[in-house]
């Protein structure tokens, strides 16, 4: 304004000029200020809770959030209600698909309708095989209070786990407080469990003892530079540190040591034994000549 | 003072209630069709349409993809299925040939929504106005596109009024409601036409598809014209009606070929002289279209 008043010999056309850089300027920055305010709403609304489950087949959640188009096929194809879309208010990202273990688990359907029903492939289509399909890992996250750990039978999760001994087993153990039982301890395979949250959905507990967690809060992950000794050793069919010695005792002679000989032996013709008869002779021995 | 001055009543007088409300009738009734078919699964349980606008399957074998949430997750990085490429093709070909925003006045569910607050902010005689410039809406889609890109995930539709409305009433609403109640109150108190004609990139995107789009509103009639303005009070983006009508004299042709024409056929209805119809783009000549013999002037000469 001040600066065309200066000038007022600036043409009208010069003046329109301004006027129309004047409003790109205003509109750009508005529009800039807002998608800047959406981004970092989106940022935020991406955020996945731990007990949302992805249906099976779904990308890493970054690469879904980009592919998912929110079109809902996937959830009307899904025969049991399993899936619902996320509403506004919601804390799932609004109009993507997910499922609460507990209040529905994944039935596993052989032919996996949802992932078939995705336009997209943000459910990837190069899963046919559901046991292949990892929506998360069971964990038994409450030890307190799961009825086997405390040396009770209930084994309901592992019963109802449709890879049975393969996802969940029952792993024996002593049972220190009554000291004559066993403890029959619920015990989750990564390799197997594909996330489906049935033992969720049957835990008898009030609240699960046993929940379906997104893997990357479930698993842990060994540094990258990490290699377990044995394994290694087992590859390379040696040591690759120390050459592999047979190992030695330093025993007198004519004794030795073999752990499932039931420890330590004496050669039969040596005669000779570290222990005398009688106790104090072991205790004397070598004093004899103070006397 | 009893005449009724409202847009319109002059071409209720002349052509009679129904035909002066044919195009608006066949829009609510397409529109709440459309609606209506998504509505028959989760409602009924028949199942002839599955999905939402933004990805839909038809009978189990047509499926439709709206191009630019494709658009959006192609940039994202994700190589989508075939199925949602071939979807996206249909729909993307489909308003080649009918115009882009046909979508926003004929299919869209925040189409009635806006209708309705602009009719309310008439009737209300509201005319405060923000202003605003109708290429925001290009800025705001070229902005969705650029998050696309850089965020690798689709923003725009974590508040894309337009799908939360119509996914809100096929799969439930949520918060989704307190939206569009923005972009009414926006409609209605904030400025003309505020959302559909200036802001949403939905419409922005349509828009740029029906660039050549073979159907258009003529005002092949324009001669007839009597200046009453109601074409120009109805129409949701009145800038698109001038050239055509009013450009005769400086050699414009009949044809509106605004891009940003939605197709809704009101300035047809309300015009009590007809000068407008549906036709094609081609045959767009400054000269009367009634005249078949039009030959340049140097053709002339020679005869």
């Amino acid at each position: 304004m001040t600066a065309a008043a200066r000038k007022p010999s600036a043409a009208p056309a010069s003046a329109a000029r301004r006027r129309f850089i004047v409003d790109m300027a205003r509109t750009g920055g508005g529009v800039a200020l807002f998608s800047m305010g959406i981004g970092l709403y989106a940022r935020q609304a991406a955020s996945l809770p731990a007990l949302a489950l992805r249906p099976p087949g779904a990308l890493d959640e970054p690469q879904f959030i980009g592919a998912c188009v929110r079109c809902g096929l996937c959830v009307r194809d899904c025969p049991y209600d399993t899936l619902s879309l996320a509403r506004l208010g919601d804390e799932v990202a609004t109009g993507t698909p997910y499922f609460t273990a507990r209040d529905v688990p994944c039935e596993m359907c052989e032919d996996i309708p949802c992932v078939k029903a995705c336009p997209t492939g943000a459910l990837d289509h190069e899963l046919t095989d559901i046991d292949d399909a990892r929506m998360g890992l069971a964990v038994l996250i409450d030890e307190e209070n799961c009825l086997n750990f405390q040396g009770l039978r209930c084994d309901v999760c592992y019963r109802v786990c449709p890879s049975i001994d393969q996802a969940i087993t029952l792993e024996m153990q002593h049972n220190p407080r009554s000291g004559k039982h066993a403890l029959f301890i619920p015990t989750v395979h990564s390799d197997a469990c594909t996330g489906c949250g049935k033992c969720e959905k049957a835990c008898v507990l009030e609240e699960a003892a046993i929940k379906v967690l997104p893997t990357r809060l479930a698993k842990g992950e060994l540094g990258h530079h990490y290699r377990w000794g044995w394994k290694e050793k087992q590859k390379a069919g040696g040591s690759l540190v120390t050459p592999d010695r047979q190992h030695r005792y330093n025993l007198p002679q004519g004794e030795r040591y073999d752990y499932e000989g039931e420890g330590l032996i004496m050669d039969e013709n040596s005669g000779q034994t570290p222990f005398a008869s009688d106790p104090l002779d072991t205790l004397n021995r070598g004093v004899e000549g103070r006397r | 003072m009893k005449r009724d001055t409202r847009p319109g009543a002059e071409a209720v007088a002349v052509k009679g209630w129904l035909s002066a409300n044919r195009w608006l009738l066949a829009r609510r009734f397409t529109q709440l069709s459309i609606l209506g078919l998504f509505m028959l699964g989760p409602w009924f349980g028949i199942w002839l349409v599955k999905g939402n606008l933004n990805a839909s399957l038809t009978l189990d074998v047509l499926p439709l993809t709206d191009p630019y949430v494709l658009l959006q997750s192609l940039l994202a990085g994700h190589r989508p299925e075939m199925v949602a490429v071939s979807g996206a093709l249909i729909v993307t070909a489909f308003y080649l040939l009918v115009g882009g925003r046909t979508y926003c006045a004929w299919v869209c569910p925040v189409n009635i929504v806006t209708d309705t607050a602009h009719w309310l902010r008439e009737r209300l005689g509201i005319t405060g106005a923000a202003r605003l410039s109708s290429t925001t809406r290009y800025w705001i889609l070229a902005a969705s596109l650029l998050l696309a890109l850089f965020t690798g995930a689709l923003v725009w539709e974590f508040v894309n009024p337009v799908s939360m409305l119509h996914r809100g009433l096929i799969f439930g609403m949520g918060l989704a409601w307190l939206l569009v109640l923005g972009v009414f109150l926006l409609d209605l108190l904030v400025s003309r036409r505020a959302w559909c004609g200036h802001l949403c990139p939905v419409g922005a995107f349509y828009s740029l598809l029906g660039v050549r789009s073979l159907l258009r509103v003529r005002a092949d009639q324009r001669e007839q014209c009597d200046d009453c303005m109601d074409c120009f009070l109805v129409c949701p983006e009145p800038k698109v009606i001038r050239p055509a009508l009013k450009g005769a004299g400086k050699g414009i042709g009949p044809v509106i070929t605004s891009a940003n024409c939605t197709n809704c056929g009101r300035c047809i209805d309300v015009c009590a002289k007809d000068v407008f119809r549906f036709g094609s783009r081609f045959g767009n000549r400054a000269d009367k279209p009634g005249q078949t013999t039009h030959q340049s002037p140097g053709v002339e000469a020679l005869r």
